[in-house]
């Protein structure tokens, strides 16, 4: 039996823009935030900025989580939260992980990614940020 | 016949077209929320025309893909099409990971079709108890096809009955055991049997077994299952498969199976229905209202059988209203 739910669980989307293609490092995360209660839409490999912001909008995530080994993050990343505020959805959290330069990680920040977690982030502290993020975004 | 009702703005959204607002409608839907409420009845009259197209069967094989492949034949003659994807909730947490949309290819800029994944949220059946009505929000919303992928748990995807006009049960070759468990279940309501991946070896057998069991099958209400070969991957046999299901679709129409089928799922849901509200009223009822704690009370102290206290609960009940 599914325990009794006091709030509507939140939905997160996991997408791996950019052509590298591994996605383990999404997958164990889609995981985790699964186990934490999340219903996690794996958009999966390869996506592009407009098909994930579709995504988003369409599966009414409350939070948007990129994954990143490519080192394509400097164009990928903003070119979302862009296509986000054309939508009028910047609202949505979007939170990043990957092999990704301190000196990207703070302008990616300053853009408004929210948080960046690199090789050495645990899965606690990774489900952690996304429940604060998602309960505090609305 | 439906009466002029002036809807609501967000159901007037839905209807012209807007997609955010379908998007988050089916949320309400999904939570449960009160606006859902108002939504569903006034949108109601505009549901009940689509082809709602059930594809189910066991884990993996092909299901995703062969939605993908109709929603590429659909596009290519310009019909919308409108995609539900139910994927398991964990038992444990109540969390999921919703995998169908990886199979997804379309353009990101077609309004034409619109996908949305769903857990079970603890249903079993092979669909979440919401699934209907998230449905009937695509057809409000204008998509006269809606493609509705089961969980993938094989011979328990039967709640696909409930919501589908065509039902599509996919296998694929060597699925050994997992047929025997499909003729357990949903061999049963099967409409078009799509034998899936006939780019490996083993399609030909697979699908004269199910020939065989298809023939062997009674035909209900007069419709013999047909069975069809595809490759979801290739792709090869979607237009078969389209036109499999349209067949069955026209015979729903020419057959007034409509006006049976379609009667004994509504007549059970509005039985649902009332006994989830009444459930619900009583089970308030016995711990807040004095008189029907006394009742209780008296069960318990075997002043009173449960049987007799259930008349008096409905009588009572009957009587509030
Ligand atoms: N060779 C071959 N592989 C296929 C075909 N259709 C699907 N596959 C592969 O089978 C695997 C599962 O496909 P999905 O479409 O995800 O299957 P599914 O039934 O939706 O899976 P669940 O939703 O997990 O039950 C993928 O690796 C597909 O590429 C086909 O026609 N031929
Ligand atoms: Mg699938």
């Amino acid at each position: 039996m599914v325990p009794p739910r006091t709030r509507s669980p939140i939905r997160v989307l996991i997408a791996k823009p950019g052509l590298d293609g591994h996605d383990r490092g999404a997958k164990v995360v889609a995981r985790a935030l699964r186990d934490a209660g999340m219903e996690v839409i794996y958009a999966g490999l390869r996506q592009t900025p407009e098909e994930i912001v579709r995504a988003a909008l369409e599966e009414d995530v409350d939070l948007i989580g990129l994954s990143i080994l490519s080192g394509a993050h400097m164009a990928l990343f903003p070119r979302v939260l862009t296509l986000l505020r054309k939508e009028g959805a910047s609202k949505i959290p979007v939170f990043a992980g990957g092999i990704i330069p301190d000196e990207d990680a703070r302008r990616l920040k300053r853009l408004g990614i929210r948080a960046i977690f690199g090789p050495g982030a645990t899965l606690d502290e990774i489900v952690r940020t996304a429940e604060q993020l998602a309960r505090h975004a609305s | 016949m439906s009466r002029p009702v002036r809807l609501p703005p967000t159901a007037q959204a839905i209807v012209r077209g807007d997609r955010r607002a379908l998007a988050r409608a089916i949320t309400a839907v999904e939570d449960g929320d009160a606006s859902a409420d108002l939504l569903l009845r006034s949108l109601y009259a505009r549901s009940g025309n689509a082809a709602v197209v059930g594809l189910a069967g066991p884990l993996g094989v092909g299901k995703s893909s062969l939605v993908n492949a109709l929603v590429g034949l659909l596009r290519a003659r310009q019909k919308p099409v409108g995609v539900v994807a139910v994927d398991p909730s964990s038992p444990f947490s109540g969390g999921s990971v919703l995998g169908d949309r990886i199979r997804l290819e379309r353009r990101a800029d077609d309004p034409d079709v619109f996908f949305r994944s769903m857990a079970s949220r603890g249903a079993v059946g092979g669909i979440a108890s919401t699934t209907t009505d998230v449905v009937r929000l695509l057809e409000a919303a204008g998509f006269p096809t809606v493609l509705v992928e089961t969980v993938g748990s094989g011979q328990v995807d039967v709640a696909i009955r409930e919501v589908a006009t065509t039902r599509v049960v996919v296998t694929a070759p060597h699925l050994g055991d997992e047929v025997q468990t499909l003729k357990a279940g949903l061999f049963e309501i099967a409409d078009v049997f799509c034998v899936n991946k006939s780019d490996l070896p083993g399609a030909d057998v697979a699908e004269r077994d199910l020939a065989e069991l298809a023939s062997l099958g009674a035909s209900r209400d007069g419709w013999r299952p047909t069975v069809v070969r595809t490759s979801a991957t290739t792709p090869s046999g979607i237009e078969e498969l389209w036109s499999a299901i349209e067949a069955h679709e026209a015979f729903r129409a020419a057959s007034g199976d409509r006006a049976g089928a379609e009667r004994r799922r509504l007549a059970a849901e509005i039985v649902d229905r009332v006994r989830d509200r009444l459930a619900g009223e009583v089970a308030r009822a016995l711990e807040d209202d004095p008189a029907l704690a006394r009742l209780l009370d008296q069960v318990v102290d075997r002043a009173l059988d449960p049987r007799t206290a259930a008349d008096r609960v409905l009588e009572q009940r009957l009587r509030a209203r």
